[in-house]
């Protein structure tokens, strides 16, 4: 059994990614992931593993230097947040098309401009189509089993794809938590060895990285496509096989006191513990409300998420970002979609809520699902916000 | 793997015979940058690992599924190649300690055109020196951006015409002189430093063997003639390298520790620069007066590197 344990989130995921054995991590400061990069650099240079700490200039570099790292063979971390993340955009394709494992730890925090420094998914939203894995956590320990889990599924033979594990900026980085840390016999149980598929050494020379001519292109995108989309049913046996050891079950979807609900709150990352306090409350007034969580962002759990919503007539969608200009935000907009061609399908509200660390409150997610009732069209509404 | 024939009578017996640069790549009638590549490559000898910058080596090299390069070769970015040679660098470094792999050196080495390294490359470059990756990063210096068609870079000469310096009649040509990347990598206190040319094979390949030996990061900036970005006939590349080593234009040294010493000396009267200017179509716009302010700009750059061979010394 892991040891309980009081503890800031960020310095947890620090912990939690030395308990994984690390080859090379490469970072940049920035708020609100610092705290995980200062004390992954306490936990090597006090010698308690054995990594190369790359205190990179910038995180084009961190990340251009997992990449390199990690095609050496060698098992890689970085973390980041917002700027950094937006530096970082040109190489990530390339990361997940070159099929390299990298675990990237991102604390949300909104894009600049102008600069704020608070959580939003501002940030993460334009990574979205990099074909990157990608996980929200809602709480610390979520932060520690995500960090932990992503190696093994960055790694798994069937996967070999970058993963991203989205972390709520302060909301979640800077929160004191009372939290689980798995011991190192059984992550090591958990988390074998890196086996590498290919790696940079002479013993067997090969090339990475070659271009491709147009007869070639769209072949590589689809395979890109095919293992990205492929790697949902592995993600799944993996947290299987996590719930046995560590007793903890995670679902790409997952719900509550949502059999009956009529109207579904969604959220992704720390958000849903505040709305589930918002359910509670609303049905203690017999309001036939639930909460949906989603997970795992990238690859989509379209089944999934189908199954967690049936029956159900509306949907109350919470963006954390917005496509300036477009038809809404990115979470409800993926959920229309799925429902474009079913015969029953839920009303999508779409609230844009909570940017650049604008507090939602137990009591905005009860004016949410008050709108929600008695919202017609499907446009998207700001919620929160001062006129 | 392939070698020449008849190797024996035409190089030195010290010079490796084996070739890690695949012939039948796609490289242009001429190339000095492709020639560069293949010397160093031998310098480096086996075991090594490259990371190389997107640019001219690159695309003419790698079309998936065919590769020329004979050694574990990634390309991952345009401006990244010392990043991402300073990751491979500590991989290798902690997978060899945790004997999860060899127990063998296995040299690093970057290599980038003077865009991927003096441009858009400089941020990667200056902050893997400045961690001390022990690591040698080849600048292949062909003055322009040639793989997107010839236009200007920091490292274009003054008064050169490219695509986006034209020879226009406002304008003629290049308006600054090269920026000196070897002085800014000296800078960085890294124990090596050299120019090469493949005009002089041998002097490039005892470069490579320092740089291999050095205590950290080496940086090597190969001018690599262009015909096609120079406009310069392809059977006259490394006649053109040795001029622009003869002139002073392009002097040969290398810096260790600190200390700056030529390699390839030069006579007091070195030839006139108007020699090499004639012989390339970049600089057929230049009337004397012009060809004097270049001299007059090669000379005063000529000074002060005998300057520095003079008066420096090593700091170690």
């Amino acid at each position: 059994m892991g040891k309980r344990i009081g503890m800031e989130v960020a310095i947890a995921a620090a912990e939690a990614v030395a308990l994984c054995r690390i080859d090379v991590a490469a970072v940049y400061p920035i708020t609100p992931q610092s705290h995980i990069a200062e004390h992954l650099s306490d936990i090597v240079h006090d010698g308690r593993i054995d990594a190369e700490f790359l205190t990179v200039e910038s995180e084009h570099s961190s990340i251009s230097a997992c990449a390199g790292a990690s095609a050496a063979g060698a098992r890689v971390y970085t973390a980041t947040s917002s700027q950094g993340l937006m530096l970082m955009h040109e190489i990530l394709p390339i990361v997940s098309a070159m099929r390299l494992p990298v675990v990237m730890g991102v604390a949300n925090r909104a894009v600049s401009g102008p600069l704020n420094i608070w959580n939003d998914h501002t940030d993460v939203m334009p990574q979205r189509d990099c074909g990157w894995i990608q996980l929200f956590a809602e709480n610390g320990q979520e932060v520690i089993d995500m960090s932990i889990q992503s190696f093994r599924i960055a790694e798994h033979p069937d996967v070999m794809l970058p993963v991203m594990v989205n972390i709520d900026g302060f909301q979640l980085t800077h929160m004191i938590e009372p939290m689980i840390m798995p011991t190192q016999e059984e992550v090591d149980r958990f988390l074998p060895p890196r086996v590498p598929f290919a790696t940079l050494h002479p013993d067997n020379p090969l090339s990475m990285g070659c271009f491709n001519m147009p007869d070639i292109f769209m072949e590589t995108m689809k395979a890109k496509d095919v293992a990205l989309q492929g790697a949902k049913k592995t993600i799944i046996k993996i947290w299987k096989e996590w719930a046995k050891i560590f007793g903890r079950d995670y679902q790409p979807v997952e719900t509550y006191k949502a059999k009956d609900a009529d109207i579904l709150i969604v959220t992704m990352g720390s958000m849903g513990e505040t709305a589930s306090v918002a359910v509670d409350e609303m049905r203690k007034s017999r309001k036939k409300v639930g909460l949906v969580k989603i997970k795992l962002w990238r690859p989509f759990p379209v089944e999934e998420f189908k199954v967690a919503v049936r029956g159900c007539k509306t949907l109350a969608v919470m963006d954390r970002a917005l496509s300036f200009g477009g038809a809404g935000g990115p979470v409800a907009t993926e959920i229309k979609s799925l429902f474009y061609h079913e015969k029953e399908r839920p009303r999508v509200a779409d609230f844009i809520m909570g940017l650049g660390g604008r507090d939602v409150r137990v009591e905005d997610f009860i004016a949410m699902v008050e709108r929600a009732e008695k919202k017609e069209d499907d446009t998207y509404e700001f919620l929160g916000v001062r006129e | 793997m392939n070698t020449v024939q008849n190797f024996e009578i035409f190089v030195p017996k010290l010079v490796e015979k084996r070739e890690f640069f695949s012939s039948g790549h796609r490289a242009c009638q001429g190339c000095g940058e492709v020639l560069a590549l293949r010397l160093l490559l031998k310098g480096l000898g086996e075991d090594a690992i490259i990371a190389n910058a997107t640019g001219c080596m690159e695309i003419i090299s790698s079309a998936y599924p065919a590769t020329a390069w004979m050694h574990p070769y990634i390309h991952v970015a345009f401006e990244n190649a010392a990043a991402v040679a300073s990751g491979v660098e500590a991989a290798i470094k902690a997978l060899r300690r945790k004997g999860k792999i060899a127990d063998r050196e296995v040299f690093v080495a970057a290599v980038a055109g003077d865009g991927g390294t003096a441009d858009i490359g400089l941020q990667a470059l200056s902050g893997a020196a400045e961690r001390g990756h022990k690591f040698i990063f080849f600048c292949l210096d062909n003055e322009a951006y040639m793989n997107t068609g010839i236009q200007r870079s920091s490292q274009t000469p003054f008064m050169a015409a490219t695509t986006t310096s034209p020879a226009g009649k406002a304008i003629k040509g290049q308006r600054t002189g090269k920026k000196n990347m070897p002085e800014i990598m000296v800078a960085h206190g890294i124990p090596y430093v050299a120019t090469a040319c493949p005009s002089y094979p041998i002097d490039l390949l005892e470069k490579v063997k320092k740089a291999k030996e050095a205590d950290g990061p080496a940086y090597i900036h190969v001018l690599s003639v262009c015909p096609t970005g120079w406009r310069s006939p392809s059977n006259e590349t490394v006649k053109l390298g040795r001029l622009a080593v003869e002139s002073g234009v392009f002097p040969l040294y290398e810096v260790e520790n600190g200390k700056y010493r030529l390699t390839v000396e030069l006579p007091e009267k070195r030839r006139p620069v108007s020699e090499y200017l004639k012989a390339q179509g970049r600089f057929r716009h230049l009337g004397p007066e012009d060809i004097g302010k270049v001299q007059a700009l090669v000379d005063r750059e000529y000074r002060k590197l005998i300057h520095k061979v003079t008066t420096s010394v090593s700091w170690s």
